[in-house]
């Protein structure tokens, strides 16, 4: 396989979605190369989304270290997913593709996408699992508000594997009218490299505003990996950076990196949790984000270098991270960065810059049900 | 004459409801190997793929009842699945393991013409496909190409897609190759219509349908096609 990543990546597709893939590549590269689509995009980040977002040091979270929190909760729709869903909206509209399909996990790239098409007047249809949208019911009401179609998935363990599945299929189903408003660093290419062109602007900016903070880069870089988006656009603020290290944090039960294997999953070839067939076994988390079985191509081909490492972190662990950011802060974070926070604290490293890459409003019901 | 595919997930019975359907009359039986995530399948063969998962029809499995077929029927026996299990499984022992086993050739729904070339393999061609793609597809495949009558997943519909007839025209200005249409076909007035267009009928999701009420309904059912194909070429 032609892949992008390493060994990573490729386009395991049916052939009806190729010629649609190549247009979304060459679509991509004129878009990089034009001046007036970085403008437009620009200034949707700054005057729409709420960009930069600040850098915020948690000395009561975390006594005797410094930790500083990349707040993407901050953003325009609660979470980094937005950076995301702007870039390809922008780009739909090049292609001239005027209805958007989208899956979501914990809601936050549901909203995102439903965000972006009332701003630009597109239809929408997000796919969501069933038990995604019992336990982040708050996300499904915005959408509908937002004026988006949220379909529910009913079948398998009705979480993210499937609506990204459904979603896929609808793609493959309306391609000449449709553009598939990927959420994260999966799928086939261009999509990882996409999502993490549009993600970086996270790093680079916490890069900057670090080095303005301290004077120096930090010791580590801590991000959650669901499917990887928030993180791949981290670390790519970092990633020439040597001595930094990057630190990946995934849900125990959902380690595509720490327990996977080499798989294929929704058009690409990645670290999955399957079994000696190939065939996809179930993940779980409390965080509806990190219950994925898979993850971006990129973050696998950067654990295989080296130059990242993944770590797990238990549902109660994110829970206790939860309940330590709000009550020390006044910060109430996303289920999935929590994940990341819980790490940080027992890094063997004093200057620590996370990527806070949600809120967690739309966690409250699932926590309170657990206290 | 035209030929007549027939499409049956691997399961215990499927050796007996191959026979059945050879009996019915068709030329071909593909035979699915079941992924957990089959990104080009409708509800139909997405649940029995789910069904033959759940018994234990892994790829081993799979390929003994590859074998168990081929001990009852002298046609052609084409294995189709997806990338993800010759992936875990190895491409070259895969396509080793089911040519000992008794498959003709095979078919890979995810895996682009360009990919894993020591797979020989039924390309399919789709209404989207650029005339430049239809080359390289001609170009490789394995003795027929397989026509993706619709843009979308597999399941049976209403009528036969318009998009057909065009992507045939289309085919036929680029390539002398057999051409099969598959992808909602489920009546003997779709496979008739067809019939009239391509060298192939195949019929998936209603025949898993079917297959579901035993061999004889299967054979009747078979036979219905076979006899609204055969009428069409008469005339």
């Amino acid at each position: 396989m032609t892949t992008t990543f390493g060994s990573y990546g490729g386009r395991y597709v049916p052939e009806t979605l190729i010629p649609a893939l190549d247009e979304l590549t060459a679509g991509w590269e004129a878009a990089k190369a034009d001046d007036s689509f970085r403008a437009e995009l620009h200034a949707l980040l700054t005057s729409y989304a709420g960009r930069p977002t600040p850098l915020t040091r948690v000395e009561r979270f975390a006594p005797g270290k410094r930790i500083y929190l990349k707040r993407e909760d901050l953003l325009h729709t609660g979470a980094h997913k937005l950076n995301n869903a702007l870039g390809q909206a922008v780009l739909a509209r090049r292609l001239r593709k005027r209805r958007i399909v989208a899956e979501t996990g914990a809601g936050q790239h549901g909203v995102a996408t439903a965000t972006v098409c009332a701003r630009f007047g597109f239809d929408c249809v997000v796919y969501m699992g069933a038990e995604d949208m019992r336990r982040q019911k708050p996300n499904v009401e915005r959408m509908h508000l937002l004026g988006a179609e949220v379909r529910a998935v009913e079948f398998g363990t009705k979480t993210l594997k499937e609506a990204t599945s459904e979603a896929i299929r609808d793609w493959i189903t309306n391609v000449e009218t449709t553009h598939y408003m990927i959420g994260s660093c999966v799928g086939p290419a261009p999509y990882p490299e996409i999502v993490r062109d549009l993600q970086r602007v996270i790093g680079d900016e916490a890069r900057e505003q670090l080095l303005a903070a301290e004077g120096r880069l930090p010791e580590a870089v801590v991000a959650c990996v669901g499917g990887g988006s928030n993180a791949i656009g981290m670390f790519y603020g970092f990633v020439d950076d040597a001595e930094v290290r990057l630190v990946g944090v995934e849900a125990a039960g959902a380690a595509s990196l720490g327990t996977g294997r080499p798989a294929v999953l929704h058009g690409a070839r990645s670290s999955v949790l399957a079994d000696d067939d190939g065939q996809i076994a179930d993940a779980h988390s409390i965080s509806a984000g990190l219950d994925y079985p898979g993850v971006g191509p990129e973050h696998a081909a950067l654990r295989d270098a080296g130059r990242a490492q993944y770590v797990p972190c238990t549902d109660d662990e994110a829970l206790d991270a939860f309940h330590r950011l709000t009550r020390t802060e006044g910060i109430i974070p996303a289920l999935e960065s929590s994940h990341a926070l819980a790490r940080a604290l027992d890094l063997d490293a004093a200057y620590v810059a996370v990527c806070l890459s949600g809120r967690g409003d739309k966690d409250l019901e699932e926590v309170l049900a657990r206290s | 004459m035209t030929k007549l595919v027939i499409y049956l997930v691997c399961e215990p019975e499927t050796p007996e409801l191959a026979e059945a359907a050879v009996d019915g009359g068709a030329d071909l039986v593909e035979l699915g190997i079941p992924f957990s995530d089959p990104l080009a399948e409708g509800p139909t063969i997405r649940l029995a793929s789910e069904r033959a998962l759940a018994r234990g029809m892994r790829t081993k499995e799979c390929l003994e009842c590859v074998a168990h077929t081929r001990d009852r029927v002298d046609v052609p026996l084409v294995p189709m699945t997806y990338a993800a299990i010759l992936e875990a499984y190895g491409h070259e022992r895969f396509v080793d393991d089911a040519r000992a086993a008794g498959a003709t050739s095979f078919i890979v729904v995810d895996l682009p013409v360009e990919e894993h070339r020591e797979v020989p393999r039924v390309q399919l061609v789709a209404p989207t496909s650029t005339d430049e793609r239809i080359a390289l597809c001609a170009e490789s495949t394995d003795g027929w190409l397989y026509l993706v009558s619709l843009t979308g997943t597999t399941g049976a519909r209403d009528e036969v897609s318009p998009a057909l007839a065009g992507l045939v025209e289309r085919t036929r200005g680029i390539t002398q190759l057999p051409l099969y249409a598959g992808f909602g076909i489920s009546t003997p007035a779709h496979a008739a219509a067809v019939a009239e267009l391509a060298d192939g009928v195949v019929v998936g999701s209603r025949a898993v349908q079917v297959a579901e009420e035993g061999p004889a309904a299967l054979r009747d059912y078979v036979a219905s096609l076979r006899s609204a194909i055969d009428a069409a070429a008469r005339v």
